[in-house]
């Protein structure tokens, strides 16, 4: 293969992300992709941005963290009431909501990556765990918001345009943080912390960045949520949509921006297919997903995936 | 009812709900410290070990053999959950191994969903003893039977754990797995006992909490579920006094908390603690401070 310069790849990249976009633009406007699925779409960019944001935090830095449903709650939240109590013109006032919604997520991302700086492993998994919960009881508590009942009437200003560019954003600066000087220094800090500060790396500030980086774009999802659905609930933003976005980064490879992607959008899919089996959907779902891993990881089943992959996939 | 006999019926509402939490930090715990797997479906055992007791409660059954029944159903079920989801990824990511343990989480709440639907049922306490009363305290007998049950199954675990030839191996295994299967200890079986008496353990909880609050559901198990989680790490995750006293220092402070703090907050008040209780001592109260070797 030859080697493409860092401008080739940034070109080729973003005459996909174009090419896409006019794909998926022209088929709505066909009418060959109807509202329905494109509502699914719109749930996929959206969850694409979850899923590589988490990535960075756990692929790439290596941390177990299940409270990005938290922060998403946090951005969703807060852009939902600028954008409540605030009349301007929805093309400036969606942009700002959405920078709101990530700022203040960033900036409780800043928080949670303080006591980071001294724990590891299951213990920041816990900690992270006990973050989402406190922004969810926090939220049901909150007057302002309905509490429980859910917060309504927000303007439905998420398109398609927006969230699909805004996922290829969130997409092509993650891959160019992973790809620069931070990004080793981050994935440095994943392979041998100890290893990493004998080099000389400040791991206390890569691993800030890393949470700050994730957080942010976990809060800009959460306010494309706010904007696509008109409506909030606490309930919503629990554990289990923390470990839904978990799975799908895991799924697609810790630390393999693509794979985010593609398992983003199958288990986005997946859902959606299985909804003539109603009752049996999450139960389904949940086979899948202990198989799905098996195959993947266990030593046993090994010779059962080579058939579908004949060449030995790269290592991200 | 004056404020200190207020106090000491919150106190005892702690230790109640603190008991049945550290049981299920028990089976957290002991799995942790042996296989590195924060075993997310535990929680969801305490929802089979009700529901098994209820279905043969149901049958007539006496509450006896259907409690006797229900731990050994749900220690069967742990053990086949080891071999069949956990056993073939041991070599594997541990995030890997988390992730199949959601996807087993999902498949028994959903399972159950389907058996039994999804709205909750009653259940049919069966410990009837006389109240306590101490002075004007009154004790009602699901309190002190949960409590008596737990810290007497503690005790139990604990010397098993200390004094006979199989806790021995689980100790060594927990420490080290490559030297203790060099010494000779069949670490297969160890974990899959491991697995068994954590399960059985979450099986006499979830009885205990469906004695005391007479409804079950099949999410139930979710919120002990992470509360026990929580408790085990607070306590110091893999050891099992520390499970214990996380168990009680969670269920007291949640239930102080809640009487005379803020019902609503009282969640985000434990975990804030929580928080703040891991930054100043990162391995938990009685978790030992590993260092980390190059």
């Amino acid at each position: 293969m030859k080697k493409v310069t860092f401008k080739q790849q940034l070109l080729m990249e973003l005459g996909v992300t174009l090419a896409l976009y006019l794909f998926f633009q022209s088929l709505m406007s066909l009418g060959i992709i109807n509202s329905y699925w494109r509502g699914i779409v719109i749930t996929i960019c959206i969850n694409v941005v979850l899923t590589v944001s988490l990535n960075i935090t756990s692929g790439f830095l290596g941390e177990l963290a299940l409270g990005h449903a938290g922060f998403m709650a946090a951005g969703a939240y807060i852009s939902a009431v600028f954008s409540k109590s605030i009349a301007l013109i929805p093309s400036v006032e969606f942009p700002l909501a959405l920078l709101i919604g990530g700022l203040f997520a960033m900036f409780l991302g800043y928080l949670v990556s303080i006591p980071t700086l001294r724990l590891r492993g299951d213990y920041l998994a816990i900690i992270t765990l006990a973050f989402g919960e406190i922004v969810r009881n926090v939220l049901l508590n909150i007057k302002l918001t309905g509490g429980a009942g859910g917060y309504s009437s927000i303007p439905k200003y998420t398109t398609f345009t927006w969230t699909f560019f805004i996922a290829a954003a969130c997409v092509l600066l993650s891959k160019s943080l992973i790809n620069s000087r931070q990004g080793r220094a981050i994935i440095s800090i994943r392979e041998d912390e100890i290893a990493a500060e004998a080099s000389g790396i400040n791991t206390n500030y890569y691993k800030k960045l890393a949470f700050i980086f994730s957080s942010f774009f976990a809060g800009v999802a959460g306010a494309l949520y706010a904007h696509y659905m008109g409506f909030l609930q606490p309930a919503y933003f629990n554990l289990d949509k923390s470990i839904e976005i978990l799975v799908m980064c895991v799924l697609g490879g810790m630390g393999n921006i693509m794979g985010s992607i593609i398992s983003a959008s199958i288990l986005t899919i997946l859902p959606e297919a299985l909804r003539q089996i109603a009752d049996y959907r999450m139960l389904v779902y949940a086979i899948v997903l202990i198989v799905m891993m098996l195959v993947k990881y266990a030593p046993q089943f090994e010779g059962l995936l080579n058939i579908f992959k004949p060449k030995k996939e790269e290592e991200a | 009812m004056s404020g200190v006999v207020m106090f000491f019926m919150q106190i005892i509402n702690g230790l109640n709900i603190g008991s049945i939490y550290a049981l299920i930090a028990l089976g957290y715990t002991m799995v942790y410290g042996i296989a590195k797997l924060i075993n997310f479906a535990h929680g969801d055992i305490i929802m089979v070990g009700a529901y098994l007791s209820l279905v043969l409660l149901n049958t007539g059954m006496h509450w006896s053999l259907a409690t006797i029944l229900s731990i050994l159903g749900c220690a069967l079920l742990g053990f086949t959950m080891e071999k069949v989801a956990y056993k073939p990824l041991r070599k594997a990511s541990r995030i890997s191994l988390l992730i199949t343990a959601i996807g087993m989480s999902y498949l028994l709440q959903n399972s159950f969903q389907i058996i039994f639907s999804a709205n909750p049922k009653p259940y049919p306490a069966f410990i009837h003893l006389p109240a306590l009363k101490i002075g004007s305290i009154t004790i009602s007998s699901n309190y002190y039977t949960t409590f008596i049950v737990s810290v007497f199954l503690m005790i139990v675990l604990n010397l098993y754990i200390k004094k006979t030839k199989m806790g021995k191996a689980m100790r060594s295994v927990a420490e080290d797995e490559g030297a203790a299967r060099l010494m000779g200890i069949n670490v297969d079986q160890t974990i899959s006992l491991t697995f068994i008496i954590g399960t059985g353990l979450a099986a006499v909880a979830g009885i205990l909490y469906s004695n005391c609050y007479t409804i079950i559901s099949p999410t139930m198990g979710s919120l002990p579920g992470i509360k026990a989680f929580i408790a085990a790490v607070l306590g110091g995750i893999g050891s099992i006094p520390g499970a214990v006293l996380g168990g009680f220092i969670l269920g007291m402070v949640e239930t102080l908390v809640k009487a005379y703090i803020s019902s609503q907050l009282a969640d985000t008040i434990v975990f804030l603690i929580l928080i703040v209780m891991l930054v100043f001592k990162p391995a938990g109260i009685l978790g030992k401070n590993v260092k980390e070797k190059v």
